[in-house]
């Protein structure tokens, strides 16, 4: 039963939709080293779409690779059904934005956004219309007979996200876009993005290695590593469901145990692990072998803490003792030993408002953790 | 801190007396070009009369007339040649023949000048034996042989300040459409004009200073200053010479002052236009 | 295909096809021709040249104009052909002379460039180290000698080591001789020369290269416990040994060649393989020796050229 409502925010859940971006089996290569590694990837139109991974997984050569900079090695990149594998950067209907912005610095503003245009052979008036336009978007009208070493580092980026923009690609491509920018630009930078992105429907492929950013930004999250892509999903997906230690380390923190499958059945498996002694119960199936080592994975967020032990022993259930407190103002993160000496990290919301000036919980205090079923995530690999 | 003390005394004394090593003779010849007294060192009291000798003599300023003709062509077309070289060696990525080019617009800076000088004299006397010309030495086998070598000068400007400057620029410019020769007068060229001036300036310089290669090259008729001032000076000292030389360094160092005053200016000009920017954002 | 506009005026309509399509090959093999310029002219002005001179260095000499025997007359005598190849390079090798100078021009330039590292390297290391507005200032001042004009330089040495030159001049003044000392046309005044002459072209590479130097290494060596000396020994020195090769072969190699130095300053008393070759080629008319001087010369210094080259590609690509 298909809910057509559901595809126009998800277009990559409809069998009927034609992936704007596709890439198959496209590799490179520099000498004996393998940058990207036979990826197949499909990037549907209005997507934000981020490629997460730590320094050398290979995005920003795929990035590049979309954008005409590097040839690919083998494989294939079709865009909007176009056959641009070899096509030169000049004639794609794609544009980057450079994580160093690379803005001409013996051009103005105004002639740093009318480039492209002046390259398109459009016509003058069309084109001041145009950069005025686009100017007026990104509030630098003022600016606009500046050169760019008298700009902010805020300003720079919003004269390269215009001149990018202003020849209405149908790709966008980003290079770390907020790497440079401090913390509160950053946020601020975050949301202006994305605002813009639903305002022109331009398709975004973002390159970043903060996975905040990825998370807050993307309609979808490629995670790569060492050329391959790990887990392609929206947020709440790679979050919630990882396929991966990987991915569950690498996005946020994962507190994993390693045990082994005591009991499948088709709507739960049970799951015992010998250090901690823990037995987890998972409230849903999975094809796998009773016998088979896994991990199983809690997000710090999805674990209770209490001060009153449970009434009786169950699944998913814990004691520990408090090794160190992280007071946060709006949360707190406990660091509790279980077991011999395992850690386990939680995150609590201080929920309430304490009298005076102490701590909900204490160093050393003895506490009692327990999490949902539907919290555990099981991992094979 | 007493032994970084004792370093930095170090530092100054040994840069002081080198400076002193370097400046002291230029200085006397100055002073001496003063000199009434046709024996240089001897002195002899104040006077400026080498100086009226010197506007007198028709074949100095024959000869500065012939050096700067030949300077100003040979600065312009090694100019020109240099940033070719200097680019397709940084930007161009492998081609045929690389190897021997990159040894080719090396080798001349530091080839001794009497190899260059006698090498293209034999080469313009076969050529003139294959096909009749160059059949008169002088102004145009200069320059020739100048350019020759004043373009790798200007090559290793270029290139250093190619491989300085990112690939980025010319990436985003042929992302937003701009076809491979576009990039290169567009960004490119601008970029490195100022290492463009700076080569014109340094081939300039060297195609005034050159006297070994201009001998060898060179035809009757055609003197150039630095041989005119070598077979004058190589028989003993003369003042008239004292006095054209105060006159070069007075020049050269009006320009080299001049030079290092603007770009200081333009530094700071930059650095408070940084610190505005910032202060606004 | 022919355009219904063309059949016209055929003449000048393949006078503006041609162009065109001229015009079109430029501009898709730009590459091509930016690459071939100033390869072609390098070729022809400074390659072929060495040939020439390889050629002539194996023919005999001869009163004529050029002093040469022409070339063209060779290709019919085969056995003298194989007699000239020799002769000359033998010559050289058995004259004492050409032997002596040899060596005399390379010991000249080594201990000249070794006098240069040490006196540039203080002082570049100097300039680094200084404020930023002196640093500017020092770097001017190094230049500007470098700008003017060398034979002028030289010739000012002159003036200075002459016998009633300002140095004996100063040193009777002050007492301290009663005779002028011989300074000038002696092996001292043209190593002064050289070191003169030279001295910006150690410094500026030295200096390059120092500017590009980490100052946080220092201090990450300071604060592990080495004492200042300790740190330059074992962490700035090493580091600047790029500059110092490449400064040193800047000095080195051209002053082997050196001739007017050895001339106006060596007089006829020091044996500089430039002079020599000068001599032969001017006074001597003798291009066939002169031609092997210039070969055997190009054959000691090629190994510190491309030494050269190859720490210059190094750095290009750094």
């Amino acid at each position: 039963m298909s809910n057509q409502a559901n595809f126009v925010d998800r277009p990559w859940m409809d069998p009927e939709a034609k992936p704007f971006i596709r890439v198959q089996s496209l590799s490179k290569n520099f000498g004996p080293f393998t940058a990207v590694d036979s990826v197949d990837l499909e990037i549907y139109q209005g997507e934000l779409f981020s490629l997460l991974g730590g320094s050398g997984c290979g995005k920003t050569t795929l990035l590049r690779m979309l954008a005409g900079f590097e040839t690919p090695s083998s494989g294939t990149i079709y865009i909007d059904g176009v056959d641009m594998t070899n096509v030169p950067p000049y004639e794609r209907p794609v544009n980057m934005m450079f994580q160093s912005y690379a803005l001409f610095p013996h051009m103005t503003v105004e002639n740093n956004v009318a480039y492209g245009l002046k390259r398109d052979g459009i016509d003058k008036g069309e084109i001041k219309r145009r950069v005025d336009e686009m100017l007026a978007m990104v509030e630098l009208t003022q600016f606009s007979k500046r050169k760019p070493h008298q700009l902010s580092g805020g300003q720079k980026q919003r004269v390269a996200l215009a001149r990018s923009l202003v020849k209405q690609p149908k790709v966008l491509l980003l290079d770390e876009p907020l790497g440079a920018l401090d913390k509160r630009l950053r946020e601020n930078t975050q949301f202006e993005l994305m605002n813009i992105q639903e305002k022109l429907g331009v398709t975004f492929v973002v390159v970043t290695h903060d996975q905040e950013e990825a998370m807050t930004l993307s309609t979808r999250i490629a995670m790569m590593e060492a050329g391959r892509f790990m887990q392609i999903g929206t947020p709440t997906e790679i979050y919630e469901f990882p396929e991966s230690r990987l991915v569950a380390n690498f996005i946020g923190s994962a507190n994993m145990f390693e045990g082994r499958v005591t009991e499948n059945g088709p709507d739960h498996i049970i799951v015992q692990s010998k250090e901690p002694e823990c037995e987890f119960y998972i409230d849903h199936g999975f094809a796998i072998q009773e016998g088979t080592r896994v991990w199983t994975a809690i997000r710090p967020e999805k674990i209770r803490v209490s001060k009153t032990p449970p009434e009786s022993a169950e699944p998913n259930q814990l004691k520990g003792t408090i090794d160190d407190i992280g007071y946060l103002g709006k949360l707190s993160t406990y660091r509790v030993r279980v077991g011999n000496d395992t850690i386990i990290e939680i995150t609590s919301p201080n929920l309430s408002r304490p009298r005076d000036g102490s701590l909900v919980h204490d160093w050393e205090d003895e506490i009692y953790l327990s999490w949902d079923a539907s919290s555990v995530v099981v991992l094979t690999k | 801190m007493q032994n970084s003390g004792q370093r930095s005394r170090f530092l100054i004394t040994t840069t002081c007396f080198g400076l002193a090593f370097l400046y002291i003779p230029m200085v006397l010849l100055i002073i001496y070009s003063f000199n009434y007294s046709k024996l240089v060192p001897v002195w002899g009291g104040w006077s400026i009369r080498w100086y009226k000798v010197l506007f007198e003599s028709e074949d100095v300023w024959e000869a500065v007339a012939l050096s700067l003709k030949v300077a100003t062509v040979n600065a312009c077309f090694a100019t020109l040649l240099g940033t070719l070289a200097g680019l397709a060696l940084v930007r161009f990525g492998s081609f045929k023949g690389r190897t021997l080019f990159t040894g080719m617009v090396t080798a001349p800076l530091v080839m001794p000048e009497v190899i260059t000088g006698l090498s293209l004299l034999l080469l313009f006397i076969t050529l003139k034996e294959l096909i009749g010309w160059p059949d008169k030495r002088g102004f145009t086998t200069i320059t020739i042989a100048h350019i020759t070598f004043s373009m790798a000068y200007v090559a290793v400007i270029i290139q250093s300040r190619l491989a300085g400057m990112s690939q980025d620029l010319e990436e985003a410019a042929q992302d937003l459409g701009a076809k491979p020769f576009r990039v290169m007068t567009d960004i490119t060229m601008p970029l490195i004009a100022p290492g463009m001036l700076a080569g014109w300036l340094l081939a300039f310089t060297l195609s005034l200073d050159d006297l070994i290669i201009a001998t060898f090259v060179s035809g009757p008729g055609a003197t150039t200053m630095p041989m005119l001032i070598y077979s004058r000076v190589r028989l003993g000292l003369r003042p008239d010479i004292n006095a054209l030389a105060t006159i070069i360094i007075v020049v050269v160092a009006i320009g080299v002052i001049l030079a290092g005053w603007i770009m200081f200016r333009q530094q700071k000009r930059r650095e408070l236009e940084l610190a505005m920017s910032s202060e606004e954002a | 295909m022919i355009d219904t506009d063309e059949i016209g005026n055929p003449a000048a309509d393949i006078n503006s096809s041609l162009k065109k399509r001229l015009f079109h090959t430029l501009q898709h093999n730009w590459k091509s021709v930016v690459v071939f310029v100033p390869y072609f002219w390098l070729l022809l002005f400074f390659f072929a040249p060495f040939f020439i001179v390889l050629k002539i260095s194996m023919a005999e000499p001869a009163i004529a104009s050029p002093p040469f025997q022409p070339m063209t007359e060779w290709v019919d005598d085969g056995v003298v052909q194989i007699k000239l190849v020799f002769e000359n390079f033998v010559y050289l090798w058995e004259d004492d002379l050409y032997f002596k100078t040899y060596i005399n021009s390379i010991k000249i330039s080594s201990i000249s460039t070794l006098i240069c590292l040490l006196i540039g390297y203080p002082m570049a290391y100097a300039i680094v180290r200084a404020s930023h507005t002196y640093k500017h200032i020092l770097l001017m001042l190094i230049i500007l000698p470098f700008w003017t004009s060398f034979l002028l330089r030289v010739y000012a040495w002159m003036g200075l080591l002459a016998d009633q030159g300002t140095i004996n001049n100063v040193l009777i003044f002050l007492g301290l001789i009663d005779d002028p000392v011989r300074l000038l046309y002696t092996p001292f005044a043209v190593y002064v020369g050289i070191v003169y002459t030279y001295l910006p072209f150690m410094i500026l590479p030295l200096y390059a290269n120092m500017e590009k130097l980490d100052g946080s290494l220092r201090e990450a060596a300071a604060d592990l416990g080495a004492k200042p000396v300790t740190t330059f020994l074992t962490v700035t020195l090493p580091l600047t040994i790029p500059g110092i090769i490449a400064g040193s072969l800047l000095v080195f190699i051209p002053a082997t060649g050196e001739f007017v130095i050895p001339d106006l300053l060596g007089g006829g008393n020091v044996l500089m393989i430039g002079r020599l070759l000068y001599n032969e080629f001017t006074a001597n008319h003798d291009w066939p020796i002169a031609s092997a001087v210039a070969i055997i010369l190009l054959i000691v210094l090629v190994l510190p050229m491309m030494l050269y080259q190859h720490t210059q590609g190094k750095q290009v690509e750094s």
